[in-house]
This record gives C-alpha cells, structure tokens and sequence, in this order.
C-alpha cells in the first residue's frame, strides 16, 4: 500500500529518450557515408576519420578532467563530433590538423562555452572553418575516388563539382568543366569532403533520422528548398543546373545532419523554417556571388549566431495571450 | 585616489591587478591590431609607454594650472606632441617599425589607456606618483602586447620575432594571425590573467565606471552621485 502511494514532484511522464540514444541514432546515420567514404578514398579515411573520433574523445575527457566536471563521454556527443568533422574534411588532410581540429572543436567551440547543450555555434563545423582558414591549401586538396592509396603522394588531385560550378554562372552548364554526370553526382564519384560525395549515403541516413524522428523535417526541407528556388532563379529555369548545386557540396550534409544540431538551432516550428530559409540565402549568395565556390559552413554558423534572436522574433503566443496595446486600449474603454 | 600608496604598489598594479588591457580592457584597439608579430607588438608596447609616462609626468605638473573645464584638449594637447616627437623618433631610426605600426603609431594619441592615467591618476597626484603609475601601466600593457604577439606569432607565422621555427614554419595556423584568431588569444589571455589575479585574493577589477571615464567630470552620473542614489530609489519605488 504505502508502494502505491509515492509522492513524488512532476515531470510524472518521462520519455524514454536520452542523449546517448539520440547521439547513437546519429552516428548510425553517419555510418552509411562513412562506408561510401572508405570505398571511394581508401583505408586513409578510415585512418582520419579514427583519428578526429579519438582525439575528439580525448579532448572532451581531458578539458572534463581539468575543469573538475563531471565526465560526459557516455553521451557520445564526442564521437558524433569527431564523425561529423572528419565527414567534412578532405581525405588527404594530414592526420595532426584533422587532431587540431577535434580539440578546436571540443575544447574551444564546446568545453569553453560550458558542454553539451552550451556551444552557440555547431563545435564540427567551426572547426571545419577554423582549419580551411588557417591551412588554406591542405583543406583544398581533393582527390578524385579510387585515386587514393595509403600514400597521399600518388593521389590524382582534381577540382570538386562545386568548384566547377563555380564557372557556370548564370546556369550555362557548358562553361562548367570536368563536371560529373548527374548519376555519378548521386552515387559519389567525385571529388568532395570524404562523406559529402555520396548523396545517397547522406539521403539514406537522413531518412533514418527522420523516421526515428530525432530531426524534423522543417529545418533540412527549408534550407534546401531555399537552395533550390535560388539556383532555379539563378539558372533561369535551368533544371539540371540546379539539381547539381543541391547534390554538389556540402548542402545536404550540412542541412540534415548540421544544421539541425539542437543546441545551436532554434525550437518552435516557425523558428525553424526561418533558420532554413536564412541558410539557404546564405549559402546561395555565397555559392553564387562569392570568391570561395562553397558557402554551407559560413550559412550554418551564421544562423546559428542568430538562433537567439530568431527565437526571440517567433516565440509561441501562449493561448489567449492578447498584446499589451490592446490591452491597454481595452482598460481605456 | 585619496588614499596613499607606496610608489612599489602604484608600480606592480599596472602589471597584474589592474593590467590596462587585461583586467581594464583599455586600448583594445592596439591590442589587437599590432600583435600579429612579437617586434610590431612590442615596438607599439613601448611607444605607447614612453607616452604614457611623459605625459603622466606634465600632466601631473600641470594639474594645478589646467582649468577642469577645458582639461580633456589640454591632456590631448599634451599626449599629442609626445606621440609626434615619438613617432618621429620611431620614422628616423626605426623605420621598419614605423611601417609595420602604420596608422597605430599615430593613433597613440587617442588610446584610452593614456587619456584614461591622465584622468583618473595624473590629475591627481603629485609628479613621481605619475610617473610610477605609467610606468608601471606601461609595462603591464607592453608585457600583455608581448605575451599576444608571442602566441600569434608562433603559432600562426611558425616565427618568434622573425626566426622561424622549424615545424611550425611549414605549417603555420594562419587563423591566428587574422582578426578571429586575434580576438580568441585576447579572450584567453583575459581569463588567464583574471583566474591567476583572483587566485591571488585581488577581486576582479570593476569596470569602475566613473572613475577610469575620462568623461567622468562632465557626466552627471558622477557629479551628481546622491541624486543618482535619489534616481535609484524613486525607480525601485515605481517598480514596487
């Protein structure tokens, strides 16, 4: 009897859902892109990917040790770093700078502003930033797929359709030189970061998500969808042009598995298709107008500085909430 | 500033606890700009020193003379024609220096770290104590000058003060040498500094607004200190 009665504040109905059980829904996700990555780039992806995971981990336990906070690796979030990172880098980066990466990430995007859940900025994607500013050339050294042996010496370098793209301006595809089919575009054989290439991988992992329900659609569609308005603009109507510019680069990558990070983008519904549309604009300008053929990193960052007054703009009324003016106007009558 | 502090105090706090750019976060903009290598960062830091100092020094002369109404053009006056014998000093003999600097050389003359001694120090107390305070604020603000250009000098040019090293060289983090990476060292630095100032007992220095406010004489915040008080009540009463 006294078993029946507990009393006990609320919340009384708990999900089931923890952190942990989101982050390995994620990195299954990821897995998909990493087996293409492996195929098309070889053993070295594996090795660069192993390296940005285990420092990433090391990192997150070391700066938790120092700080004297409780340790936070059984969340996973470090590997789902570490993965996403390394996702984004190219295949022949020398393992030390993928390891500085990771440490920016933890230690100075994440650890410094407080942990998980803290960091106002997506910790992979300011590294991935942090390393193409500071090593301009090793982050631009892509290599064509099944090019890559171990040794990085003998790796045919070759432009990423992006950077092909770049030339096509007002959606002439012609201009655009050594450009992949649009089948090869699909399946990855191309040029790109080591888990961007294949758009199937990503578009499968990110229909796992979705049906597990730990992202939601408004986000990723928004931001695509954004993308592809402007390229159709862009390209005057050009369909082609614009189904490479949403396969091409880092844009599907980034919106479903970056850009809907919880902690860097906003809540309620409406919120988050302003966050979409914003990163879209962003990474079209870029792609578009700007000197560096890729804009999606530059996009997510962007918006998530402005997640806070995004929120603030499209909080929920509550209901029955009426506007102080016409509140005032009513005392008034 | 009534209070009397032995001329070994007045010296060591410019250098920890109340590092100019460090714990006050005066003269940022110098900071920040000239600390992209080790000499650039150190020919502004003694500059700036050499500056501080003499102008403390006349100022501090002069506190008697110069009528409060018209003291802020005075002490630029006085800031103003150091900075030009300076700069002209660096241009004849240093000329490298004088290009690496540029337009900061110059702007020496709006640095709040020196209008900032003038007012909240110089004016007053007596000559040596000037000069003690800017000189010691002049090696704190140096020594942290120093300390960035080191950092970004190593780790973003793979250099310390032009000898490179050997690693480092061939893979520099050129982020470090750009504003964001400046920014970041800056960050770093202040936290450092705040922790190891804090551990010592001295609390966190205030932006203590009026008093280090070279604007603070004309301001009615501080002239007016017991009506501000009356201003602070009557709001807490309409709040209630």
């Amino acid at each position: 009897m006294a078993k029946k009665l507990t009393v006990s504040p609320s919340p009384h109905v708990r999900s089931s859902e923890t952190t942990t059980g989101i982050m390995l829904d994620v990195i299954i996700s990821l897995v998909p892109a990493l087996i293409m990555s492996v195929v098309y780039f070889g053993l070295r992806a594996l090795a660069l990917s192993a390296t940005t995971v285990g420092s990433a981990v090391l990192a997150e336990y070391i700066s938790r040790k120092v700080m004297k906070r409780k340790g936070t690796l059984g969340d996973l979030s470090a590997v789902v770093t570490g993965l996403i990172l390394a996702l984004n880098l190219p295949s022949t980066l020398p393992l030390w700078m993928g390891a500085v990466g990771s440490v920016v990430a933890i230690v100075v995007v994440k650890q410094m502003f407080g942990g998980i859940g803290q960091n106002f900025v997506n910790p992979a994607m300011t590294a991935r930033i942090i390393l193409m500013v500071s090593f301009p050339t090793a982050m631009a050294k892509w290599v064509a797929p099944f090019a890559v042996k171990w040794s990085v010496v003998d790796a045919v370098t070759t432009a990423t359709p992006m950077a092909s793209l770049a030339a096509a301006k007002g959606g002439d595809l012609s201009l655009a030189e050594g450009l992949p089919t649009l089948t090869q575009m699909l399946i990855g054989y191309h040029g790109g970061s080591m888990g961007e290439v294949c758009s199937l991988a990503l578009l499968a992992g990110a229909l796992y998500l979705l049906l597990r329900r730990v992202i939601s659609p408004a986000i990723p569609f928004s931001f695509i969808g954004t993308v592809a308005v402007c390229m159709l603009i862009a390209g005057k109507g050009n369909l082609q042009f614009a189904l490479y510019q949403l396969l091409g680069g880092g844009l599907l990558l980034g919106a479903f598995f970056m850009a809907t990070d919880y902690t860097t983008s906003p809540i309620n519904l409406k919120g988050r298709i302003v966050f979409g549309i914003g990163c879209g604009l962003i990474t079209s300008v870029i792609r578009l107008f700007g000197s560096l053929p890729e804009g999606v990193s530059f996009s997510i960052i962007l918006m998530n500085i402005l997640v806070p007054h995004i929120e603030r703009l499209t909080t929920s009324k509550p209901f029955g909430f009426v506007k102080e003016k016409k509140e005032k106007e009513a005392a008034k009558v | 500033m009534a209070e009397k502090k032995s001329l070994g105090k007045e010296f060591t706090k410019g250098i920890l606890a109340e590092n100019p750019t460090l714990r006050l976060v005066l003269g940022t903009c110098p900071t920040l700009a000239t600390t992209t290598s080790v000499t650039s960062a150190l020919g502004m830091g003694v500059a700036a020193s050499v500056v501080l100092v003499c102008s403390n020094i006349v100022i501090s002369a002069l506190r008697k003379v110069i009528p409060d109404k018209v003291r802020i053009p005075a002490y630029v006056v006085v800031i103003a024609s150091f900075v030009t014998i300076v700069q002209m000093l660096v241009k004849a003999f240093a000329p490298e220096l004088d290009e690496q600097l540029g337009v900061y050389l110059p702007l020496i003359v709006v640095n709040c770290i020196i209008l900032g001694r003038a007012e909240a120090f110089a004016s007053k107390n007596p000559v040596l104590a000037s000069a003690v305070d800017g000189l010691g604020m002049g090696v704190g603000f140096t020594a942290a000058l120093f300390l960035m250009g080191a950092v970004r000098e190593i780790l973003g040019a793979g250099s310390f003060a032009g000898i490179s090293i050997s690693f480092l060289s061939s893979n520099p983090m050129l982020i470090f040498i750009l504003p964001p990476g400046g920014f970041f060292v800056f960050g770093v630095l202040m936290a450092t500094v705040n922790r190891i100032a804090e551990s010592r007992g001295k609390p966190r220095a205030e932006l203590r607004g009026c008093e280090a406010c070279p604007m603070a004489a004309s301001c009615k915040l501080n002239k007016r200190e017991a009506e501000c008080e009356n201003i602070s009540e009557e709001s807490k009463e309409a709040v209630s």
